[in-house]
């Protein structure tokens, strides 16, 4: 009986520390992330991600960080809570800076459409190197409703739908075709789409179009935040909606990849032959996962774009398409959380930097091809499917 | 059943009882495998019929065939190696599933009693061939041995409960000591389920004389003998398919 009572104890013991270090390694992430997103000199910027890249490469080959993880998959929902408290809080600590926080918002923006991209090519195994047409399909739907007057809400939700809508243009070429084959049907499309843009006067051709600032339900989003007599950058709404959008667009690929419907991804992805052999609807599968991703970045794209306040063909070419790749395939293909630490390398380093910001498809290019060769399963590589917290023993 | 101008399947009259277990043997190239996919619904065949428990399943999609109660194994090792035993199990019984997205994003409740059900009926299933294997259910496919694989991937066949199990050269790649203890779960799985159909393509002769009651055998794509082991291993057709024709 006391024994019982003594190991409730240890576990209870463990599981507290666990969650001690949960918060504290969190509380560090956000810590680094407002040094970084703050500081304009070169030298800390440069020293920031050298520490990330020691903690990225020493990470892996200490023995405590198998108990550590074990920590946040125990408590995986006290970690994206306090995760997303933390982002938030490194938005209100920069609450009278605009360029921080709009670098903050383009980040967490892009994870969107990236997370997209995780549940068709990480999961399912459907490379779409058009991920840009449909994040702009959505900014320009977004664009337009915004023009006649349409809700800003309705907006924003009709660009996810109509990105979806757009996509399933394609399901008929990619479900007859697999691999290289299907990506360049991809590519045809995302070359296709800003061609298009630019011959459209309708959309306005190459000169693009204006859009007003999101104001959901009376809440004007442009609008500076005024709090006890200090003024925020009205950037911190934009902060506030593209986190929840984000954190949404997060809990929901994880939810999907930790069920029935991540699983069948996954038989797809790894043998079409056995899935149809046990029964797996292929195609369903695929419609699913290339529907899934296009939404997500169609909506994320309508909020970019009312963000920017403008928006023209040559934002979601070919080459937009190659970065939202970049950031899925350094961040570990099929891991979402991977997606945070690469954003922040494609997006925020070449404006720190400004002295590469000209060679920085030179950089995703080079940084790719490390990954592939030194480490190609990302930052983060995917782990074993968990369904539910501690289920994996 | 022909690629190109290659006749893979020809003359090939089968029936199988329900709860026989079939032996299928024959040379190289013979149409064994060609057989299973025709059947499976991987290949469609140009004439010919196929029937299972009194329906016509010719030129089903696999899908098909699949939910109408026929599973199979592969003679290479399809198992997706990155996943864990579980999850390849469950590719197996994803039929029997939740499928519906709204299902597996919204009703996190719901899917973990089916999870938990699922974990406790998987565990059971693997400890009937092996229990040491039965509390690896977590670890990647990628981690196990050879005859583990093979063990999960008869599982992944079994897990569904189909009324016919179609097993393309169980013994390939172990050794001869893998191979009998692999028989003796899969004789100790059977007598549980003796309904269960069984049709085994071997090249390992021990393995058709130990498993099966019948057997047939192929050469060209056509059926040249059929009967007990010890009789069709007489046959001197069957003699001169594997071995030649004796000169004179």
């Amino acid at each position: 009986m006391r024994r019982v009572a003594a190991t409730d104890r240890r576990a209870r013991s463990v599981s507290a520390s666990g969650l001690v270090a949960v918060v504290v390694g969190i509380a560090a992430c956000g810590a680094w992330l407002w040094a970084f997103l703050a500081t304009d000199r070169v030298w800390l910027v440069a020293a920031l991600l050298v520490v990330a890249a020691i903690a990225f490469v020493l990470v892996p080959r200490v023995d405590a960080v198998g108990a550590y993880r074990d920590a946040f998959a125990r408590h995986r929902r006290v970690a994206v809570a306090l995760s997303a408290l933390a982002v938030l809080g490194v938005g209100v600590a920069l609450y009278d800076q605009p360029y921080p926080l709009l670098m903050l918002c383009t980040v967490l923006l892009f994870i969107v459409p990236c997370i997209g991209l995780t549940i068709q090519t990480g999961y399912a195994g459907i490379v779409n190197f058009a991920g840009a047409a449909f994040f702009g399909t959505g900014a320009y739907t977004a664009a337009v409703l915004a023009s006649r007057h349409v809700p800003h809400l309705a907006g924003i939700v009709a660009g996810g739908v109509v990105a979806a809508l757009v996509g399933s243009l394609l399901i008929l070429p990619m479900l007859r075709t697999r691999g290289y084959y299907a990506a360049l049907v991809t590519i045809a499309f995302g070359i296709l789409f800003s061609t298009f843009l630019e011959v459209n006067n309708a959309l306005g051709g190459p000169q693009g179009l204006k859009l007003p600032g999101i104001d959901l339900v009376g809440w004007k989003f442009n609008r500076d935040v005024a709090v006890g007599g200090e003024r925020a950058s009205f950037y911190v709404n934009y902060v506030v909606l593209s986190l929840a959008l984000a954190l949404a667009a997060f809990v929901f690929a994880r939810r999907v990849e930790r069920s029935w419907v991540g699983l069948a991804f996954d038989a797809v992805r790894l043998d079409e032959t056995a899935a149809a052999a046990f029964g797996i609807d292929i195609a369903r599968a695929k419609i699913l996962a290339f529907t899934l991703g296009n939404f997500l970045c169609g909506i994320a794209g309508a909020v970019y774009s009312m963000m920017q306040g403008f928006i023209a063909p040559n934002n979601f070419t070919f080459g937009e398409s190659l970065i939202l790749v970049s950031i899925v395939i350094l961040g570990g293909l099929g891991n979402p959380l991977g997606l945070v630490p690469a954003a922040l390398v494609i997006v925020v380093v070449p404006q720190k930097l400004q002295f590469i910001q000209e060679y920085r498809f030179l950089l995703y290019g080079v940084l790719v091809i490390l990954v592939v060769l030194f480490r190609p399963e990302g930052l983060l590589p995917r782990r074993a499917r968990e369904y539910f917290a501690g289920t994996l023993r | 059943m022909t690629f190109g101008g290659l006749t893979a399947l020809d003359a090939l009259d089968l029936d199988v009882a329900g709860g026989e277990i079939l032996g299928l043997i024959g040379p190289n190239g013979s149409g064994k495998t060609t057989f299973f996919n025709v059947l499976t619904g991987l290949y469609r065949p140009r004439a010919g019929r196929v029937e299972f428990a009194g329906r016509d399943i010719t030129g089903l999609a696999a899908q098909k065939v699949f939910r109408a109660g026929i599973a199979r194994t592969f003679q290479r090792s399809r198992l997706c190696l990155p996943l864990t035993v579980f999850d390849n199990l469950m590719i197996g019984n994803h039929v029997r599933l939740q499928r519906h997205l709204a299902f597996n994003v919204l009703r996190r409740g719901a899917l973990r009693r089916e999870f938990d059900a699922n974990v406790e009926a998987s565990r059971a299933l693997v400890a009937t061939f092996n229990r040491r294997l039965a509390t690896r259910l977590f670890d990647a496919a990628s981690a196990l041995d050879m005859i583990d694989r093979r063990r999960v991937e008869i599982c992944r066949a079994l897990v569904s409960a189909p009324r016919l199990l179609l097993l393309d050269e169980p013994s390939a790649g172990m050794t001869h000591g893998e191979t009998r203890e692999l028989m003796d779960d899969l004789l100790q799985v059977r007598a549980a389920r003796a309904e269960l159909t069984i049709v085994i393509i071997e090249h390992e002769m021990n393995v058709i004389e130990r498993m099966t009651e019948r057997c047939v055998v192929l050469n060209y794509g056509e059926k040249i003998a059929e009967g007990p082991f010890h009789a069709v291993a007489a046959d001197p057709r069957v003699q001169e398919a594997y071995f030649g024709q004796a000169t004179a």
